[in-house]
């Protein structure tokens, strides 16, 4: 029953696009009507995802036993298309939803702001519907639909601004690597439903297809749904992408499209697929360890606001398939206990993540309308002029850095509890594997809070550095009211995690055939993935000694000693009151890491200009990174693209006896073929 | 098997490989020295260990080749040579230190899980001895091809035959003859090398390889 | 009337790891002051500073905003919850399953957090030099500390440090080379992340070399009083975990009897005392190095970290 309702929700924001057209296209030039549009469409999305997340709550929590099921007659003739919501569906639609009510919240402020919203008005609904259906479906074909038109939709509202050049090259590259995608999870579907066409997962999920072609499969999947997701070497088009939509957008892209990305990746291969090889996983580490670190290496030298955040998710989507990864691993061995702890960790932080990185780009967001510009280089200072904005961004950019006590750092680690159980496989490879795995995660941790030293200290903290950053404003309460309501949410699920790990529980069964253990009823709220004696955590615990110890410390002192307190400059060591460009900026605070690291990872150089005595021009200093990926994965590709458009140009100036000849060959061959073939 | 004996002997194993990586960590030639100096040390604490467990009295000749040659002959030779031929004291590294020991530790992995891999059978202490023996063995490989120094080369190469003596006296039973020989022969190359020293020194000023690179028209 | 007991414990633990602190500063200073021949500060000098800093007004910088006012307090408290997790002279501490040694990290990491965006927040250049090198550092001490948290958690099976020390106190460990890679990684990254030298220099102000004094150089007053015990008590952690890890003997159990605890706690100081001299001898004997090749001797305790795992293997699978 609870499909039918969610599906009834699906339609109604379906419906939102048609009547946002209608809304903002009749008189055209006026803009209080624009407004009322902006605030029907947004106010009504934001009702009906609310509803469809607690529809989702209540699939997740009471009906999980039973998956609720139907089919309409839609879509392919003598198949229709089927649609279901059990446990793992259930969590992803509470994941969706509720990042599409926050973004929708956000976005009744947030969207008064568009120059022209007729771009985004009617995608939006429509691409909240898409997401909704990808996870609701239940067969190939509708999956796959819903998929292209997850893609197409978010595309569209990718070039909303299709004034700024590289809008329509990043729309350009997004289109084509979705495509790409989608192929490949077209080619793995087909690979799944055999020869003779079960395109239902029901069907699949009974059939076990033979080694060779399972792994095929998954290779597949891992490019097709990777690709989404944004994994090393397929993420080329995630930071372009995801900042170029409008903040709310972007959020929705990095926080929940993404996951929608894992959502296929689980469904295919934990549900699907049957039984794993050992060596899944290994791959899947492997892919996992590597994206993490290069997102957050990626984002160090970055100073674009949005951009930094695109990578991140890139580095999220690390730490959750390194999850993933070792569930497979976990699974593959038969040891169902261990695996439910993986799985558990890498979906709970599938949800973090999509808390969290919605809440950075809503502040990014902010910062944008306040100051007009995404660049860090020209922010400094938005303490003092947008307090409550930096107030929750900080409550961001602490849970994103996995510190306690707010969420980020609980599935962290969960993931790290998962890996101390690694000696207990038997496979060879893998032992060696998962620590060398778990530092990977371990240096992406560190490096992600020191990327979010930089972005909110060099954003948010110091001097103004531009007279646009000095005059911004607070921002419009419907977004602050977004933003709070997701910083709440870090800290809950920071300090009181046992609830979540308990929702989970039947995801977990349903997909390894265990689950961890029950949490609510450990004494103090804490929780303890095995046993007591061997590790356990307790976010409220630490959160409330960490608040009374510095409430304690803050009162003492006061009380005791001394609470005077005088302004005076800058001691600065006794330099004196100098200009905002003084200050250290995003580039040079990240120099030191970019002498670690980047010589190796991005061929990084620094090049000085020194000019001679005299000379009037200034000295520079440049820096020149070599993204490495593109270099050896996307311009040889391009390049190969280039040379054979190049080559078959000739065909497009034939005579038409040679075009006619040449669909004879073709057709002559074909029925050889057909002809040979056994 | 478990206890103090296999204790002591997996501890000593372990730190050679242990002193391994300090030579691949180091950019200074008298370090380096003192550091094989160290790792012939353990080798030859080791090979006593071993003698006195397996009760092998002819293994004691072995850590006494090993403490009297290459602990202290060897490196005291090289620390002269240095001084004499002046040799520049910073090691110029091919591949920098840090993706150097990241290497190191890709073929201490491998050569743990191969040794593993193939020894199932054979006694735990043997197993273990052998899986070091190898890391050490290709420590010193690496060492070979990641220092452009010469003088690092030769270190590189005797801490190879380090790894060579000990998975032989972990083996139980390699006779003394062979490893008389063998601890020749290693003099005998040192010698060489070292004769070689002096005389690419004397025709090129230095003993960077590179030098002899280019005088043979190789790349750079 | 146990859990009254339990929660005394607790409290004992958190009122004397506040206490021993600065005199454990103070110990390092004369130590290094005797080795140098110098008569060096009273035991007791920091003490006085801190009083007398929190006597002080606050001269606060124009342009600084409340998040820069309200770091200290977050650093302090993040620190002392962190070392009042961890055992000092008795074990099994009633809250002590509250954090294990991964959480303790962590908690130690957000206080260094803060402090790094302290730095940044006055617009000064100093403070963004201290910053960024303080990321640089804790990007590669981090990791190494998780390296040998799981080599050790492997060994004892558990991450919660009261089960680790009592596991390195039964007879069933043994030598492994595995723990000696562990305690020399360990002090490598305790020296990283105290700012001490080779790293880091403690005593100098307005060098270009400096870390840790370059972000924290805009405070004055009672901040300043909180982030120098922050730093006193991050240090006295550093040698109580590598005391409780590596030389657990002694530490009282859950339900010792009172002549054990006492015996506890003076073995403890003796831990102390004995630590505090090691680190002064090693500061004495060591000089500085150049920034930039902190990454390598952290890369190396990175390294030993991911050896002492691998070569647990070794020994596991025999």
């Amino acid at each position: 029953m609870m499909v039918v309702y969610a599906l009834y929700g699906v339609a109604a924001l379906l419906a939102l696009a048609p009547i946002a057209i209608v809304l903002g296209a009749a008189p055209r030039t006026q803009g209080p009507v624009l407004g009322v549009a902006t605030s029907v469409v947004y106010g009504a999305s934001l009702i009906v995802t609310l509803s469809l997340c607690i529809i989702a709550l209540l699939s997740l929590f009471e009906y999980s036993q039973s998956p609720s099921l139907v089919t309409l007659p839609l879509g392919l003739p003598w198949i229709g298309a089927h649609f279901r919501i059990d446990a793992l569906a259930a969590f992803f639609l509470v994941v969706v939803n509720l990042g599409g009510a926050a973004a929708s919240l956000f976005a009744l402020g947030y969207g008064r702001h568009e120059h022209s919203p007729l771009r985004v008005l009617p995608f939006y609904p429509a691409y909240l519907a898409a997401m909704n259906l990808v996870v609701m479906a239940d067969d190939a074909f509708s999956f796959l639909v819903s998929w292209e038109f997850m893609s197409l939709t978010s595309w569209a509202l990718v070039v909303a601004r299709h004034q700024v050049r590289e809008n329509l090259r990043a729309g350009y590259i997004y289109l084509l690597m979705a495509s790409f995608g989608t192929l490949a999870l077209l080619l793995s579907f087909g690979l799944l439903a055999g020869p003779d066409g079960h395109y239902a997962f029901d069907a699949m999920r009974a059939s076990h297809p033979p080694a060779a072609l399972a792994a095929l499969v998954l290779l597949l999947v891992l490019v097709g749904a990777g690709s989404k997701a944004g994994v090393v070497p397929l993420h080329a088009w995630l930071p372009l992408a995801h900042p170029a939509a409008p903040s709310h957008v972007s959020a929705l892209m990095s926080g929940v499209m993404t996951k929608v990305a894992v959502y296929g990746f689980v469904r295919i291969v934990f549900d699907l697929l049957g039984p794993p090889d050992w060596w899944w996983s290994m791959v899947v580490l492997g892919v996992g360890g590597i994206t993490a670190v290069m997102g957050v290496l990626y984002a160090l030298m970055e100073h674009d606001l949005k951009r930094l955040l695109a990578y991140h998710t890139v580095e999220n989507i690390g730490i959750i398939f390194i999850g993933l990864g070792l569930a497979l691993a976990f699974k593959a061995h038969g040891m169902p206990l261990a695996a439910a702890l993986a799985l558990t960790a890498g979906l709970f932080h599938v949800f973090n993540h999509s808390v969290f990185k919605s809440l950075l780009f809503f502040g990014a967001g902010s910062v944008l309308n306040a100051t007009g510009t995404r660049d860090m280089e020209h922010l400094g200072g938005l303490i003092h002029r947008m307090p409550q904005t930096a107030f929750v961004f900080l409550v961001g950019c602490v849970a994103i850095s996995a510190l306690p006590p707010l969420n980020g750092f609980v599935s962290e680690w969960l993931t790290f509890q998962a890996i101390l159980l690694s000696p207990q496989l038997p496979s060879w490879g893998l032992k060696f594997m998962v620590p060398a795995v778990g530092a990977l995660l371990a240096l992406s941790a560190a490096l992600a809070a020191a990327c979010f030293v930089k972005a909110f200290g060099v954003s948010f903290l110091g001097r103004a550095r531009t007279p646009a950053a000095a005059r911004a404003t607070e921002t419009d309460s419907n977004s602050l009211a977004a933003m709070y309501f997701l910083a709440a949410l870090c800290l809950v699920a920071g300090i009181l995690p046992g609830f979540i790990i308990d929702a989970l529980a039947p995801v977990t069964k349903s997909l390894v055939g265990f689950s961890m253990p029950h949490q609510a009823g450990v004494e103090w709220l804490s929780i303890v993935p095995i046993a007591e004696s061997r590790s356990s955590y307790n976010g409220l615990l630490v959160f409330v000694f960490v608040v009374l110890s510095g409430s304690i410390a803050a009162f003492a002192i006061h009380r005791l000693a001394s609470d005077k307190l005088r302004r005076a400059p800058a001691w600065d060591c006794g330099y004196p009151d100098s200009s905002s460009a003084t200050q250290y900026t995003a580039s040079s605070f990240a120099q030191p890491i970019r002498r670690v690291y980047g010589t190796s990872v991005f061929h990084a150089r620094e090049i000085g200009e020194m000019p001679p005595p005299g000379a009037t021009a200034p000295a520079r200093l440049k820096v020149e990174l070599r993204d490495l990926i593109w270099i050896a994965a996307y311009a040889p590709v391009a390049a190969a693209i280039d040379y054979a458009a190049e080559k078959l140009n000739v065909l497009q100036f034939l005579t038409i006896r040679r075009y006619l000849s040449l669909v004879f060959t073709a057709l002559v061959l074909l029925l050889l073929v057909l002809a040979i073939w056994p | 098997m478990r206890g103090i004996t296999f204790d002591v002997a997996h501890m000593l194993a372990g730190s050679l490989v242990l002193v391994s990586f300090m030579q691949l960590y180091q950019d200074r030639l008298y370090a380096l020295l003192n550091i094989f100096a160290l790792h012939a040390l353990i080798l030859a604490a080791s090979v006593a260990w071993q003698a006195f467990i397996q009760d092998a009295p002819h293994l004691y000749l072995t850590a006494m080749i090993a403490l009297v040659f290459k602990a202290i002959v060897i490196p005291v030779a090289l620390h002269r040579i240095i001084v004499k031929l002046g040799i520049h004291r910073e090691i110029e590294t091919a591949v920098g230190v840090g993706p150097a020991m990241l290497l190191g530790m890709g073929l201490v992995a491998l050569s743990m899980v191969v040794m593993l891999r193939v020894t199932a059978e054979a006694d735990p202490l043997a197993r273990e001895d052998l899986a070091f023996a190898l890391s050490v063995v290709l420590l010193g490989l690496l060492m070979m091809v990641t220092r452009r120094n010469a003088v690092s080369q030769v270190i590189g190469f005797m801490s190879l035959e380090n790894g060579l003596v000990l998975a032989a006296t972990g083996a139980k039973g390699m006779p003394l003859v062979v490893e008389i020989s063998v601890a020749f022969s290693v003099l005998i190359a040192f010698i060489v090398i070292g004769i070689f020293l002096f005389r690419i020194r004397e025709r090129f000023d230095t003993v960077d390889l590179q030098a002899l690179d280019r005088f043979r028209g190789e790349r750079r | 009337m146990a859990l009254i007991r339990e929660l005394a414990f607790q409290g004992a633990q958190m009122l004397v790891v506040l206490l021993l602190a600065p005199l454990l500063t103070g110990f390092v200073r004369k130590v290094k002051a005797r080795l140098l021949r110098r008569q060096g500060p009273p035991l007791l000098q920091p003490y006085l500073d801190l009083i007398r800093l929190t006597r002080k007004d606050v001269v606060l910088a124009n342009n600084a905003s409340w998040l820069f006012r309200a770091i200290p307090y977050i650093v302090f408290a993040g620190t002392w919850v962190a070392v009042s997790l961890v055992p000092t002279f008795r074990s099994g501490l009633v809250f002590s399953w509250s954090a294990d040694l991964i959480a303790i990290i962590a908690l130690l990491g957000s206080a260094r957090f803060f402090l790094a965006l302290a730095g940044l927040d006055v617009g000064t250049s100093f403070g963004g030099i201290g910053s960024s090198r303080e990321v640089m550092i804790a990007s590669l001490a981090e990791p190494a500390m998780l390296m040998i948290v799981f080599t050790l958690a492997l060994v004892a099976g558990s991450t919660q440090l009261s089960t680790m020390a009592a596991f390195m106190v039964s007879p069933e460990v043994g030598l492994r080379v595995s723990l000696g890679l562990a305690l020399i990684a360990l002090l490598m990254v305790a020296i990283a992340e105290n700012a001490r030298i080779p790293i880091d220099n403690p005593a100098t102000h307005l060098e270009l070399t400096m870390v840790h004094e370059a972000m924290v150089l805009e405070y004055s007053g009672r901040h300043l009083a909180l982030i120098e015990l922050s730093a006193a008590l991050k240090l006295l952690l550093y040698i109580s975990l590598v005391g409780c890890l590596f030389t657990p003997w002694g530490i009282a159990g859950p339900d010792a009897s009172v002549q054990a605890i006492a015996a506890g706690a003076v073995l403890y100081l003796a831990k102390l005392a004995a630590g505090g001299f090691l680190l002064a001898l090693f500061e004495t004997a060591i000089a500085k190095m150049r920034v930039f090749r902190v990454p390598a001797f952290l890369g190396a305790a990175l390294m030993l970290g991911l050896l002492a795992t691998l070569l647990l293997f070794v020994s596991r699978s025999l």
